[in-house]
């Protein structure tokens, strides 16, 4: 198997795709001509044409709210956000309509889109462009939102996006596309709401997903020097979340850290708690720990931006805590 | 213009306004909740501009859209039903008074975000540009609406793109009870338009035929591929912006001003002076609709409501 970036996961999934099915089409700021921010679409303008790679405006509300009316006309586009911090501005397109229009015009339409974001800190660039907001989509009904850790993961899931009928925010953390993994040749997908399980072990559960996932494995490796074995879930999707392999994870191990890079409060690892404890309440052996963001917003400055985000070392001392 | 076309005009008009009225009824009586916002006055503007499109064209509205729903031909007790809350609404009784649609009728709905379904429209068109197929998106909003930024970015994207899609602005003269000049820097409606390219005219909204006919050549400019085309339709609401209005924002002088230019007046005159149709016709029509929207009432009131399990369908298509 080759082992290639998380960016040319992506990259290939997409490709694919528009292989695959003349419906698909990208559109997006700066997608065509200039590739791609993040260069994920390099090469597709002059592979599909302006027809198919359309560069837009800068006008986050009308990509949103195209993007899902051109879906719900049969296309399945893939949208792009320069980043996730700019899907802000169009939060309105993506929540009250692409997420809704199913069920509250009683599924008469459909709208099988599909909204690429690259979010994330941990890159200097201040407080309004290092966003992890990914709880903030997931808390709708009616949109399904994801979030790879790892090339294979990434390929799959996009393909199983852009194949999907519902709506769905593809979250891409911007630290891990330079990450790489094996990936097969050939045509796979990775379903949409089912968790995984990273790394086994018997001793805590540590259950993350996008960067945090990473975090946690480093951690997990550091851990088993000292002969501490971590068994790592993946939650990939966060909505619909699968509880399940986390469940099954935490009744063999009493013990369970939650990893992400978003802000603690009203976070995804607030809601695996919750539902940990409500599932799982005659297992737990100790408090079930939270690592996340520190309640700030995030800094220019390296030192200072890395003090307030996740690492090995934080996620190491919550689990010690409770072990 | 055939005879019959005139009298399914006059039809659309009476059954618009007198569905509207029986709903206002219904409101009072307590039988639809939420918001309920009235097309009278306006009814010229849904009934000319649909009259024109052709079979494969789109439709899309506000909020205000029991006349678009009425005039793409969904029956009237369907709708009645829905903003009574029950399953056998348009909407299966999830949308209520501001989100009817009929996808099969390629009218997408009503939406009661302001200017939210601008996109939409524009994504409708893309969507038919990219099949190459000869289909035009009609898309109504109000002037309110023109003060949105969803508004400008649609207008551009759909001017840069040059999709075919037709925005009608049904100006009313009020958002809410905020007049034109104090809400927009620019109060000729067509001017923001034309600032994005689009060719852009202003029609006599109260006027079923002037619409008819300014629709009529907007689409086939588009479909002449001349890109995207614009209409500032002049009206006026005749009713409160939605039941409860204490209407502090105008005199009535000025509405009766408008309501000497009734839509339904207007073609009324017309037939009867042209020979087009005599009053017993007319009176006949008047009846039909009366009866319509009676059993329209009682179907609604008959229907069952959506149970328990229909609370959690149609999420997610892929469960
Ligand atoms: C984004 C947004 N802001 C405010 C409202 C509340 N609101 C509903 S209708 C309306 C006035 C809109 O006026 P206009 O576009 O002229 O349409 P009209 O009601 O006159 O048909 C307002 C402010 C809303 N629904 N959406
Ligand atoms: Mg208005």
């Amino acid at each position: 198997m080759a082992r290639i970036t998380m960016r040319q996961a992506i990259s290939d999934a997409l490709r694919e795709e528009m292989h695959r099915d003349p419906d698909v089409f990208i559109m997006g700021e700066e997608i065509g001509v200039w590739g791609g921010t993040y260069a994920v679409t390099r090469g597709f303008y002059d592979e599909f044409g302006p027809e198919r790679v359309r560069d837009t405006p800068i006008s986050e509300m009308a990509i949103g709210g195209a993007a899902a009316g051109a879906a719900m006309a049969g296309l399945r586009p893939v949208a792009e956000f320069m980043t996730i911090n700019f899907a802000f501005v169009a939060f309105d397109a993506i929540i009250n309509h692409a997420a809704k229009v199913h069920y509250m015009f009683g599924g008469q339409m459909k709208c099988p889109v599909v909204f690429r974001a690259p979010g994330g800190g941990g890159r200097q660039l201040g407080a309004t462009h290092s966003h992890t907001p990914d709880v903030i989509f997931a808390h709708f009904p009616g949109l399904k939102v994801v979030s790879p850790a790892t090339p294979y993961d990434a390929k799959g899931l996009l393909k199983a996006a852009i194949r999907s009928d519902d709506p769905i925010m593809f979250i891409e953390h911007a630290t891990l596309y330079q990450i790489r993994g094996e990936v097969p040749e050939g045509d796979y997908v990775v379903p949409i709401g089912v968790s995984d399980i990273k790394r086994t072990g018997s001793d805590v559960t540590i259950i993350a997903y996008a960067q945090g996932l990473q975090v946690a494995l480093s951690a997990a490796e550091q851990l088993a020097n000292e002969g501490i074995e971590a068994e790592v879930v993946d939650l990939r999707s966060l909505r619909p979340l699968d509880m399940g392999p986390a469940l099954e994870s935490f009744k063999k191990t009493f013990k369970a850290v939650v990893v992400e890079e978003g802000h603690r409060s009203y976070g995804i690892g607030s809601e695996v708690v919750a539902r940990l404890q409500e599932e799982g309440f005659d297992y737990m052996d100790a408090p079930i720990k939270r690592v996340a963001q520190f309640e700030v917003p995030l800094p220019y400055s390296q030192q200072l931006e890395q003090s307030a985000l996740i690492n090995a070392d934080r996620v190491i001392a919550a689990v010690k805590e409770i072990l | 213009m055939s005879n019959e076309m005139y009298l399914e005009w006059y039809r659309q008009l009476v059954m618009i306004r007198r569905f509207e009225q029986k709903s206002s009824e219904m409101y009072q009586l307590g039988k639809i909740g939420g918001f309920l916002h009235l097309y009278i006055g306006q009814e010229a503007i849904a009934v000319g501009s649909v009259a024109a499109r052709q079979e494969n064209d789109h439709v899309i509205t506000a909020y205000r859209d029991h006349a678009h729903a009425l005039v793409v031909g969904i029956e009237p007790k369907l709708i009645m039903a829905e903003m009574f809350g029950k399953v056998t609404g348009v909407s299966k009784g999830k949308g209520g008074s501001m989100h009817l649609a009929d996808v099969n009728r390629r009218f997408w709905g009503g939406y009661a975000v302001v200017g939210g379904h601008l996109p939409l429209a524009t994504g409708l068109a893309l969507a038919e540009q990219y099949k190459h197929t000869d289909s035009a998106t009609l898309c109504y909003f109000g002037d309110g609406s023109t003060n949105i930024g969803y508004f400008h970015e649609s207008l551009n994207l759909a001017g840069t793109w040059q999709l075919p899609v037709l925005f009608i602005c049904e100006n009313n003269q009020y958002g809410m009870g905020t007049a034109v000049a104090r809400a927009s820097a620019v109060t000729a409606i067509v001017d923001k338009a034309k600032a994005y390219g689009l060719p852009a005219s202003q029609v006599d909204g109260m006027n079923v035929m002037k619409v008819y006919e300014a629709t009529q050549k907007a689409l086939a400019a588009i479909r002449a591929g001349e890109g995207p085309q614009f209409l500032e339709m002049i009206t006026y609401r005749f009713e409160g912006h939605s039941m409860g209005d204490p209407l502090r924002y105008r005199s009535s002088e000025e509405v009766e001003k408008w309501r000497e230019d009734d839509p339904i007046g207007i073609l009324e005159r017309h037939l009867l002076s042209e020979k087009l149709a005599d009053k017993a016709t007319l009176e006949q029509i008047d009846k039909s609709v009366e009866q319509e929207l009676e059993a329209a009432v009682k179907f609604a009131e008959e229907s069952p409501l959506p149970s328990a399990d229909d609370l959690f369908a149609h999420i997610y298509v892929e469960a």
